[in-house]
């Protein structure tokens, strides 16, 4: 039954969702608008939010001093790359745990989040040695690779939990139907767990995009996306704030956009109800 | 045709053997209804004819040939499940041609045959809705429409009207028993209500624990139920058991008596209503009858009885059942 909902509590509730929304984006607000400030205004105290003589001279030096379309590039392929191989390996896994499941598939999930739950700086030796021996470091097939590893936990959870909301009987129906498994995996699964393979994808390429610990760590020159391009910008002599604000501002400008206008399907998940 | 045989078929998962072992003969044309309480491992044994399981052991015969090793696909076979299990993302136009697509037949074809599945099933102005915009008996009749069109040589259903209110589900119950006289196809029909075994079905097939307990018209089972759990669970309201000394008179560790055989008004056993129901057409008694327990009573049409009462009864004598120690029958 649905609850009646009285237009003060209504509007009590549009001011805290308001201004928890704005809490969490404020300091990206401050970012953006840093950005667009001289190096002076950027440091004033008291801090100003607006400044009166704005500019577009930080972004033209970041453009200037550093290969942003290199760095965009590997931060595109990185993510992209590790997400899609992710989900190549996590779709089967994820289809096995949740149709066919053995005695052990709870515990091999909760083993493979409790990898999540380790510290990345733990394997921090370990993995800098391997990628270096190996020729993956600095390589973008090396990152394609750590961030699907460490990401893999997540995809396989996530599809899980969507192939999970999937009726078995629904495909035990296609397998009575006449159909294989390649054809029920194409016509009848997939097409149920679009949403949720969607949503899982965008949320891995965000993820990945705004990796910094491993991009940073196990890149140099060659195949640093643009977490590597912020930190250039902190620079022993000090920190210039505008420009490194504008610097952020274009490493997230991407992400940011793609969010925006999947923010749907981000939420959306597997919504087909009961077949009941 | 649709003949199946099963052949010490055995099911067990890990160390619970859910079908201890089972044979079992359908024929041709015949509307077979597995019956039993839940658990009892009737869908199981569905699933098992079905492919949708592998057997432990035994084997499967579908029209003489082995089909035990069969993907569910190859063996000629529909089913309609409980939940219907409809394709959400595809209308009941392509819900129905799915099996068609899968079978690689041609289009022209295919549209065919869905618009006879579609007329006979009264689907005709649903064809381009999609599952979730249909009522709980339509989304019946869709899953039956794709078990239709393949021509299966048996349809199995697994328990399909229990999803269904009180009144759908008895005009659905008409609806099948009415398709099977049109396509004298073999069905076996799953369900854990007796009054759908009992009116469905050509032959019922009792099940407890994964074993048959009992294989025969629904008549069979109400007049000759060949053990107390076959007695217990056919008919309804129950059979009434009575042990001791009433069933030692008559050279049995029990005997059954059902509450339609039960005459009120003279007798030898006499207790106190208990509860007394009058429906007009009939009038259900729950009498407490001492030594013997609580007696059910079903007399015809209405009964000047009430709770608080005083009644003597009596059984027909010819519709009295005797079992043994073992729960047998005695004859």
């Amino acid at each position: 039954m649905a609850r009646a909902v009285t237009p003060r509590r209504k509007a009590l509730n549009t001011v805290a969702a308001w201004s928890v929304a704005l809490i969490i984006f404020f300091p990206v607000l401050w970012m953006i608008l840093t950005s667009f400030k001289t190096e002076p205004s950027a440091v004033a105290m008291p801090p100003q939010l607006f400044s009166a003589d704005w500019t577009l001279e930080n972004y033209s030096e970041v453009w200037a001093r550093s290969d942003y379309p290199r760095f965009f590039w590997n931060s595109v392929v990185i993510s992209v790359g590790s997400t899609l191989l992710g989900l190549a390996i996590a779709i089967p896994a994820a289809w096995s745990m949740a149709f066919v499941p053995g005695k052990r598939t709870k515990d091999l999930l909760m083993w493979m989040l409790s990898t999540k739950m380790m510290p990345a700086v733990a394997v921090l030796i370990p993995m800098y040695l391997i990628f270096q021996r190996t020729g993956l470091f600095d390589t973008k097939t090396g990152l394609v690779l750590a961030l699907m590893l460490m990401n893999l936990p997540i995809i396989v959870w996530m599809l899980y939990t969507y192939f999970k909301e999937i009726p078995g009987e629904i495909l035990e129906a296609s397998r009575m139907d006449g159909a294989s498994l390649w054809k029920e995996i194409v016509y009848v699964l997939t097409p149920m767990a679009v949403p949720g393979i969607a949503s899982t994808m965008l949320l891995n390429v965000i993820l990945a995009w705004n990796e910094a610990f491993w991009t940073i760590t196990l890149t140099t020159t060659k195949a640093a996306p643009l977490s590597a391009f912020i930190a250039s910008f902190s620079s022993p002599q000090g920190l210039f704030y505008g420009k490194l604000s504008a610097a952020s501002t274009m490493a997230i400008a991407p992400i940011l956009i793609l969010g925006w206008f999947s923010q749907k399907q981000l939420v959306r998940g597997l919504t087909f109800g009961a077949v009941k | 045709m649709g003949q199946i045989t099963l052949k010490q078929v055995r099911k067990s998962f890990g160390d619970v053997h859910v079908i201890p072992g089972v044979d079992l003969d359908i024929n041709d044309g015949e509307f077979v209804v597995f019956v039993g309480p839940s658990g009892c491992g009737k869908s199981t044994l569905l699933r098992l004819i079905a492919g949708l399981e592998d057997t432990t052991s035994g084997k499967i015969h579908i029209d003489g040939k082995d089909a035990t090793d069969l993907p569910p696909a190859k063996r000629g076979l529909a089913m309609v499940f409980q939940s219907y299990a409809l394709y959400p993302h595809m209308t009941v136009r392509k819900n129905i041609a799915f099996p068609l697509k899968m079978a690689g037949m041609n289009p022209a074809e295919i549209d065919k045959k869905v618009e006879y599945a579609a007329r006979v099933l009264n689907l005709a102005n649903y064809l381009d809705r999609r599952p979730g915009q249909l009522s709980g008996g339509q989304r019946q009749r869709v899953a039956i429409g794709r078990a239709i069109v393949r021509s299966p040589s048996a349809f199995l259903f697994d328990e399909p009207l229990s999803n269904l209110d009180a009144a759908l589900r008895v005009g659905m119950r008409q609806e099948i028993t009415e398709l099977h006289q049109n396509l004298k196809t073999t069905m076996i029909y799953v369900t854990h209500d007796q009054v759908e075994a009992m009116t469905m079905a050509d032959k019922i097939v009792v099940l407890n624990a994964g074993n048959i307990e009992q294989v025969g018209s629904p008549l069979e089972l109400y007049r000759r139920p060949r053990n107390l759990f076959v007695a217990g669970f056919i008919g309804s309201p129950k059979m009434n058991l009575i042990e001791g000394a009433e069933a030692a008179k008559l050279g049995a560790k029990t005997i059954g008596i059902r509450p339609e055989h039960i005459e009120v008004g003279s007798g030898p056993w006499s207790g106190t209503v208990a509860l007394s129901e009058h429906l007009g057409s009939d009038t259900f008694l729950k009498v407490d009858a001492g030594e013997l327990g609580i007696m059910t009573v079903r007399g015809s049409g209405e009964v000047n009885v009430h709770t608080g009462d005083r009644i003597q009864f009596a059984p027909q004598a010819d519709k009295v059942h005797r079992f043994d120690a073992n729960g047998l029958r005695l004859d």
